[in-house]
């Protein structure tokens, strides 16, 4: 109301002193941009979401389409008018891989750039190097990598969005038990998410009643597998898994073939991109690997209600920056479970959003469907994934 | 009058976090920045003084850091006496390394440092058992000196400012000792140090232990002080940006050293708003600062000043 009241008046002195029109008028301009900014300024205050991802280095194809997704969103957001009125701030660092740079990043968004919560850490590692920091200075975090030992055991600050290893390797061993196949070999690389893989297969086998019957490493930088794949040759096993990701499974996927090796092939969700496909040709032919919604979004029923989310995401992000991949849909997944989250709270206040994030409960993201608990802070079941087999160059959903 | 620079530093250091309270980077920055300075001014009494390359110095920083973190978290050490251990084992380690690797000069040298310190970081690396492997070790307990727990930033700086002044005192002291003298008589030329009656294979020997355990105390307090430690910190590249470093600042100058590191961290965190141009702009002031101030940072700050002061006096 002080607004109208200032203009009425000051239009009553310009109508007594005409000659003071233009300085009247510029004076009503200013008064009303000083208005303005100043209604911006307290009733908008941005919401400032920090992020840390691996935009540069190995696992750049993994950063790189997390970091799109989020500038997108948050643009398309404050088109919107924002949360609650609030737009926000998306202030992002670069790790390159490297999980001491996380740290120190995490560290400066909580204290130089006063964040209200962070959605980041692309691979487990950076994650896993945050979270003391994140649990000792109480912020939210919500993860886009997928090692289970983020949330498992639960910490109070920590979640995560990502698909776990361990549901990957649990979606295989399901579809080797439908295809009575219980003889597996196994060939893993040397890395962090390899590694990690490995270690749920053998723990898990003997749940699913199948036994390991080789079990082979190789470097990830290594351009020929065929001395390990001979050795599994000389195996009684009925089916071969790798798990792994970037180029070693390609080449593994090719040397079977040259090899003329007829034993089914599995891949880990690592490998759920056209890339895969185009590095490893006809030999890709047959795989099956466990793969998100996403890559097959056009095949799935109607009925299903992710399919409209998988559809307006693909649609937005390829008119942009081209062929979508699961890792830019955990971005989404986090922003969205943070903004939902934000906007239930009714404000940043750390705890509530905090357990705000905990009661998410039947969100809809590219991942799958989303049920946090206080026990749980994925929320994600096995049907969040698909098992697909590549067939003429593309995925085909085999359940 | 000698420490009179001395005491100007260390009046400054004690009085940023009180001009500048929470700010970050005085009390997380600077942390990180008080940590390089030692480890630049240990690696200056090598390089700088002695005249002997380390392209493998990250290792013993490593050393420090993997020794507190394990004997920690692992088996449940006091903190004080982990450290205690890992100088204890770095300084042992070396001591054995020593003798025949400074035997080398020139390229040879840097070689055999290199290659020692790729021998670690591939330790770190594939003994995943004791080290956590690639994804490295988290969990490491902060510092708890006599009941006084190191739990916040500002107890942090206090730490390390006092460790960082340590180092600096020592240094400068070591340098102006006989030991000092003999250093550098190893360095203008060892066949002559020798004429003189200097030991000088036990010289550098002496003074490359000094150096690995400046090292490896800034390592053992780098884990506690982060909580996290993983073989990133400690490759090939740490090594040679202590080395530049040492170089920026001046060789052969404690300040020297402790400029180039101060300058060096701060120009990283700095840089890092710039995104894509941060190895760009880096790179190019390294170059300006190495073309226009040969004798490094400090020496040219400290010409460039006295510059002024004349012409201002005319």
């Amino acid at each position: 109301m002080p607004f109208v009241s200032y203009r009425e008046k000051n239009q009553d002195q310009n109508q007594t002193r005409g000659d003071t029109m233009k300085t009247g008028f510029w004076r009503n301009i200013l008064a009303a941009m000083l208005l303005g900014a100043g209604g911006l300024a307290n009733g908008a205050e941005p919401i400032k979401i920090g992020s840390f991802l691996t935009v540069t280095g190995p696992a750049s194809f993994l950063g790189d389409p997390e970091l799109k997704t989020l500038q997108m969103y948050v643009e398309a957001i404050n088109a919107k008018g924002g949360i609650n009125g609030h737009p926000l701030e998306l202030i992002h660092y670069d790790t390159g891989g490297k999980a001491q740079d996380a740290v120190s990043f995490v560290k400066r968004l909580i204290r130089n750039d006063k964040v209200d919560m962070i959605v980041g850490g692309t691979t487990s590692g950076d994650t896993l190097a945050a979270i003391p920091e994140v649990e000792k200075e109480s912020i939210p975090l919500i993860s886009l990598a997928g090692g289970i030992e983020i949330v498992e055991p639960v910490k109070k600050w920590v979640f995560k969005v990502a698909h776990t290893d361990r549901m990957a390797a649990a979606k295989i061993f399901e579809d080797l038990r439908k295809r009575n196949l219980i003889k597996v070999a196994l060939i893993t690389g040397d890395g962090g998410f390899d590694k990690s893989g490995h270690e749920q297969l053998l723990k898990l086998a003997p749940q699913y009643g199948i036994t390991i019957v080789a079990d082979e490493s190789y470097g990830n930088k290594d351009s020929d597998m065929t001395t390990q794949l001979t050795k599994i040759r000389g195996s009684d096993a009925q089916v071969i898994i790798n798990f792994g990701f970037g180029q070693a499974p390609a080449i593994v996927t090719k040397n079977l073939k040259q090899l003329g090796i007829t034993l089914p092939l599995y891949q880990s969700h690592g490998v759920a991109s056209k890339t895969f496909i185009d590095l490893a040709g006809d030999a890709a032919e047959g795989v099956r690997l466990p793969a998100a919604a996403l890559v097959v979004a056009e095949q799935l029923l109607d009925t299903d209600p992710q399919k409209p989310v998988l559809l307006a995401y693909k649609k937005l992000y390829e008119a942009k920056y081209g062929p979508v991949s699961t890792f830019g849909g955990h971005a989404y997944d986090g922003l969205y479970i943070a903004v939902g989250a934000i906007q239930r709270a009714g404000g940043t206040d750390k705890t509530k959003v905090r357990d705000e994030i905990e009661k998410t409960k039947g969100f809809i993201g590219t991942a799958g469907v989303f049920n946090m608990s206080p026990e749980d802070h994925m929320g994600l079941n096995l049907d969040a994934f698909k098992m697909v087999e590549i067939r003429n160059g593309g995925w085909k959903i085999v359940e | 009058m000698r420490l009179a620079g001395f005491y100007v530093f260390a009046v400054a250091i004690i009085l940023l976090p009180i001009l500048f309270q929470d700010n970050y980077f005085v009390t997380v920055v600077g942390i990180s920045a008080g940590l390089h300075v030692i480890l630049a001014v240990g690696l200056n009494l090598l390089m700088g003084y002695a005249g002997q390359i380390s392209l493998g110095h990250a290792a013993f920083f490593g050393m420090g850091a993997y020794a507190s973190g394990i004997l920690t978290t692992r088996y449940a050490w006091p903190a004080p006496l982990a450290m205690f251990a890992g100088l204890t084992v770095v300084g042992l380690i070396a001591w054995l390394l020593a003798r025949p690797i400074l035997r080398l000069h020139g390229h040879y040298l840097a070689m055999a440092t290199l290659g020692f310190g790729i021998v670690v970081h591939v330790i770190m690396v594939q003994a995943t058992h004791w080290t956590g492997g690639p994804d490295g070790l988290s969990g490491i307990p902060t510092l708890d000196l006599f009941g006084w727990p190191v739990d916040s930033d500002l107890r942090w700086y206090a730490v390390v400012a006092a460790a960082m002044l340590l180092a600096i005192w020592l240094s400068l002291n070591l340098i102006d000792s006989r030991i000092g003298r003999a250093l550098r008589a190893v360095h203008g030329s060892e066949f002559a140090a020798q004429m003189l009656g200097i030991d000088t294979g036990r010289t550098k020997t002496q003074v490359f232990v000094v150096s690995a355990l400046f090292a490896a105390f800034a390592g053992s307090l780098f884990a506690h002080q982060q909580g996290f430690v993983s073989p990133d910190s400690f490759s090939l590249m740490v090594s040679v940006e202590l080395v530049t470093m040492v170089v920026l600042g001046g060789m052969a100058s404690t300040f020297g050293a402790a400029c180039g590191a101060i300058a060096l961290t701060l120009l990283h965190a700095g840089l890092v708003v710039f995104e894509d141009y941060e190895m760009l702009i880096h790179g190019a002031l390294l170059m300006a600062v190495m073309i226009f101030m040969p004798q490094g940072l400090f020496v040219g700050l400290d010409q460039a000043v006295r510059r002024l002061l004349r012409r201002s006096g005319n």
